[in-house]
Order: structure tokens, then sequence, then C-alpha cells
């Protein structure tokens, strides 16, 4: 096939993936509320946006679960990860195994399950639980970033470090946890941007009153959702983009 | 600021628990004691043990309970048989449910079914889209395939519940498409609230999940391998269907497991684009379970789905042993 046909087919699936998206960013500039028609350049719906108090709720509801979630399942993760690289053959394989449980489990399956559990221990749904279910579910993730570099790593390093007369605790802070670092960030990247992006979980673990953006987005769904929530992702997709920026010149400046 | 729901004395004291022994891990680093480090997994343990053990078996329990807590098989005959309480209660009235003309009901295992044909059709589709678009972007002579990667990543951060919704306003009986249409002076097509924009919403969620494996293994090839089948005389089909295809076999598994499993339980998307009987088994269960509050029912309809994911899973396993292919994230 003609370089030209392939080059055209990834355009076509890349079109198909993005048109949607440039949709949205266009209507939150468009004047009026129809999504169809194009009443003209505004800035109102970003305006509105500052004004409006359930969405502004549940944009630190969804910023601060996401944040806290991934720093309590990053610590638990990346000592979990420790623990298990250093277990017998056959409890190693135990873990795994449970850790991979919630993985291939669908989201609507974790989030009943969890749903059941704080409905048993009565438990109130709300920010808390809600809390718990994002850790719950972004430890495994953590877990299997911060294993391929635990197995990379030389276990001699470590063995020498004891040798050179470095106690064990020292030994991991200075040989062991440097050296899982980088897995240790793409375990926090990814359950943050998870949880910020977790609808079906946070929709059965949490109640009417305290609600992430996308339970916000689902119950007005069905009203119609207004431009101000296209006006906000299209900021957040923004902000989103420049971190990756950020992020890539970082590791290119790294590399140099 | 926001109405913070108060855990019980319970929850705060596995609260302290767990920041008791990270303190203690956290100190014993700092103090040079060395102590076992197979410990450090015991609070993800126990985490464990509270956050998906016994939850799964509480979807065992409530499954096999009615509402009083005693056992029943009651909800799954009730998935078999949507009617099946309303026999029972004619029945005890002294009915005969055959004389009145109420038969089995279908809707659970009707829905069931749908659910599993669309998301077959779904990954089916997602392979045909996506198999083509890895082979293209792992080509040697293209070297824009790792930006590629990014560039189908990106759109997956927009909130999913609205890149769905988007959906709507280009679908709509007077969206961009119909405009589009009746501009060129053509007639408009009804394109929302059937079956097919429910595939196309699930097909345009997941595509991405089928690039990113199959990519990966094609990536990972060693390209002599595909020289050295040239070499031996093989023309660029043959080299195709029996070196670098069964190559990418694991990738291909794992991207559809990582399309059909959210698939078969997708939810939100046939409610906004589909109409009344696109229901599909996710929205089932949420349906059983937050609007007629029938946990019991909803359990089983869940334990029902568990099934038969381990089931796939263990079948797809027999494919790809080493669970290779993985994910890129």
């Amino acid at each position: 096939m003609s370089k030209f046909l392939k080059r055209f087919y990834l355009v076509l699936i890349l079109l198909f993936l993005y048109v949607p998206i440039v949709v949205l960013i266009v209507e939150s500039f468009n004047a009026g509320v129809s999504r169809a028609k194009w009443e003209g350049f505004s800035l109102r719906w970003y305006n509105d946006l500052f004004n409006s108090p359930a969405i502004i709720n549940a944009l630190y509801v969804t910023v601060s679960i996401a944040f806290l979630a991934a720093f309590f399942a990053t610590i638990l993760g990346t000592l979990a990860a420790i623990g298990i690289h250093a277990m017998k053959k056959r409890p190693q394989s135990i873990m795994m195994t449970l850790t991979n449980i919630p993985m291939t489990m669908p989201d609507i399956v974790t989030a009943i399950s969890l749903m059941l559990l704080f409905i048993f221990t009565k438990l109130h749904r709300g920010y808390f639980t809600m809390l718990l279910a994002h850790i719950t579910f972004n430890i495994p993730y953590v877990i299997l970033s911060v294993m391929p570099k635990l197995k990379q790593m030389n276990k001699f390093s470590y063995e020498a470090a004891l040798d050179l007369g470095a106690t064990p605790g020292y030994a991991l802070r200075k040989v062991v946890i440097p050296y899982v670092m980088p897995g240790v960030i793409t375990g926090a990247l990814l359950s943050f941007t998870l949880s910020l992006d977790d609808f079906t979980i946070s929709y059965f673990t949490t109640s009417p009153l305290v609600q992430n953006l996308s339970t916000l987005i689902y119950s007005e769904a069905r009203k119609g959702i207004k431009p101000t929530m296209n006006a906000l992702s299209a900021l957040m997709f923004i902000a989103l983009l420049i971190l990756l920026l950020l992020v890539n010149r970082r590791a290119s400046m790294n590399n140099d | 600021m926001s109405k913070l729901a108060f855990p019980s004395w319970a929850v705060w004291l596995m609260a302290l628990g767990f920041a008791g022994f990270i303190a203690l891990v956290v100190l014993s680093i700092r103090q040079n004691k060395g102590i076992k480090r197979s410990l450090f997994a015991y609070p993800y343990g126990l985490w464990i043990v509270i956050f998906t053990i016994i939850p799964l078996f509480l979807i065992g329990y409530y499954a096999f309970t009615d509402k009083t807590g005693a056992f029943t098989l009651d909800n799954f005959k009730n998935f078999w048989d949507s009617n099946y309480d309303m026999h029972k209660q004619l029945a005890e009235m002294g009915h005969n449910p055959a004389d009145l003309g109420i038969t089995r009901g279908l809707v659970n295992v009707d829905t069931l079914i749908y659910s599993l044909w669309m998301a077959f059709l779904c990954t089916l589709i997602c392979l045909g889209l996506g198999y083509p678009a890895a082979l293209f972007m792992a080509d040697r002579n293209f070297k824009l395939g790792s930006t590629l990667v990014i560039l189908f990543i990106i759109p997956m951060w927009m909130n999913f519940l609205l890149r769905t919704i988007a959906w709507m306003s280009l679908l709509e009986d007077n969206g961009l498409i119909n405009s589009l249409l009746t501009g060129l002076g053509l007639p408009k097509m009804r394109l929302m609230y059937n079956s097919q924009a429910v595939l196309l919403g699930m097909v345009y969620n997941y595509l991405p999940f089928m690039v990113f494996p199959i990519y990966n293994s094609l990536n990972k090839q060693d390209n002599r391998l595909s020289e050295a089948a040239m070499d031996l005389g093989a023309d660029e089909m043959v080299t195709f269907l029996r070196v670098t295809v069964p190559l990418s076999l694991p990738g291909v598994v794992s991207g559809i497991t990582m399309v059909f499993m959210p698939s078969v339980t997708t939810f939100f998307i046939p409610r906004v684009l589909g109409g009344g009987n696109t229901e599909m088994f996710g929205d089932l269960i949420e349906r059983t379970f937050l609007s007629a509050d029938n946990w019991n029912l909803g359990s089983a309809l869940s334990l029902i789905m568990m099934v038969l994911i381990l089931l796939s899973l263990t079948l797809l396993r027999k494919v790809d042993p080493e669970g290779e292919g993985g994910s890129t994230i």
C-alpha cells in the first residue's frame, strides 16, 4: 500500500477521535445555548463558570480527591511493591493475583462491591467513602508501575550497600527508593489522572450531596448540559496539555 | 467546603491503624533498624482484604439472600424470568399464571445477550480499525509513531461523559452532520437513538485500548525476523500473515480483553445515544440497584457478570499465557 494511503488512514482515525473534542471546545465559545446553532463568539460561559458554586464545588471535590487518592495510593502501593518483591515465590504470586482482581473486574462490579461494603458497615456515602474507593482502585496501578523497576534493579547493588556498611534502612533510602522513583512518579501521575476521570466508581460510592465533575455532568445530562461544562472541560483539557508539554520538556532536558 | 459525611468511629480506628503502621515503617527506616521487608506489604494486604475481598463476598452474600437475609435462589430465578415474583404471588393467591397469560419475562436475559452481542461487535470493529492503525504507526519508515501514541491518549483526558455528549451535537436531528447534509441538498438522516449510535459511541471510547497493546507488540518485534522471511523467499503478504500477525497475537489478545470487558458493562453511553430499547447490562445493574432499590437482584446480576468475565479471561489466558501485550500507559 502506498505511503500516502497509510498516512491518510491514520489522519482519518485521528479525525474521528478529535472531532467531538473540537466541537466541544467550539461550543464553549458559542454565544447561544443551542448546541447546533452558532450565534457568535462569546466568553459568557467562561464567566458563568466562575459564578457557578455547584461546578466550583464539584471541581474542588474532583481535584482534592484525585490528589489525596494519588498521594495515599502511591505511599501504600510503593511500600506494597517493595514488600511483595521481597516475598517468597508463593505469597508473591498470591499477592499479585489479588492485585490483578480489581483491574480485571469491570468498573461497575468494583463500584457495586464497594457500595455494598459501605452500606453493610453503615458508613454514610460521601466524600470520605469516595476517597477510600479511589485509593482502592489506584493502588494496583502504582504497584504495577513500581514492580518492573524493582525487577530491573540489580539486586547486588542493595547487597553491596550492606557490605559497605549501610544499614538495611539506609540502603533502602539511598539505593532502592531512588532507583524505583521514576516508577513511583509514573504510578502517582497515573493514579491522579485515573481518579480525575473516574465516573462509575464515584457514582456508586458517593451521595448526591457530594458530587465530583463526572457525577455532576451525569445528573445534568438528562436536563441538557449547559455550555458552562464545556468551558470547564476545555480549560482542564488545556491545563493538562500544558502540563504534558512541561513534563516532556523536562524529560528531554534531562536526557540531553 | 463540601458536606463531609462523617465516618463512624470504626473507620477512624482503621485509619489510625494505617497511619500508625506507616509511621512505624518510616521510623524503622529512619532508625536504620532492619525490619523484614515483606512487612511493607502488610498494610496493603489488610487493604485488599477490607476493600476487595470482603466487598466481593458481599456481592455473593446479597446475591444468595432475600431482603430478610435468608438464603434463597430467587434472585437467579428472577434473572432467568423477570416475571418470577409475579408468578409466585399469583400462585400463592391460588391462581394459575398460565391461565392469565403471564409467561416468562425475558428482560434480563435479553439485555445480557444484547450486551454481549454489542460488546462483540464493538470489539470486532475496534480490531478492524485499530490493527491497521497500529501497523502503520509501528512501520519502521514512519518516524511519528510515538507522537501518535500521545495523540491517541490526549482525547482520553477529556471527561468521558462530555465526549459522549459531544457526539449528540454531531448526530442530533438538527445536529452538525444533518445541517451539513441539508446544506448539500441531501435529506436528513436519523442518526441518534438507535443501536448504531450506541455502537459508535462505544467504538469511539474504546478504540485507543485496542491500538495501544497491538502497537506495543508490533513495535517490540525484531525486524530481522521479517527480513529473514523475505530473504528466504516469502513475499510481503506471506511475511505479514505468517510472521508479523502471529507475533502480534499477544497484543491482539490484550486489546480484545481491554475492549470487550468494559464494553459488556458499558453504561451511560446507551442512555445518551441510544433509544428506548438499547439498555445494556451495565444500565440494568445500575437501575436494579439505584432505581428499583433491589440490592439482592442487583448483586445476582453482578455475580453473573463476574462469572462471565472470569470465564472469558481464562479462555483468553490460554492464548496469551504470559499476559504479554500489556498496556502502554
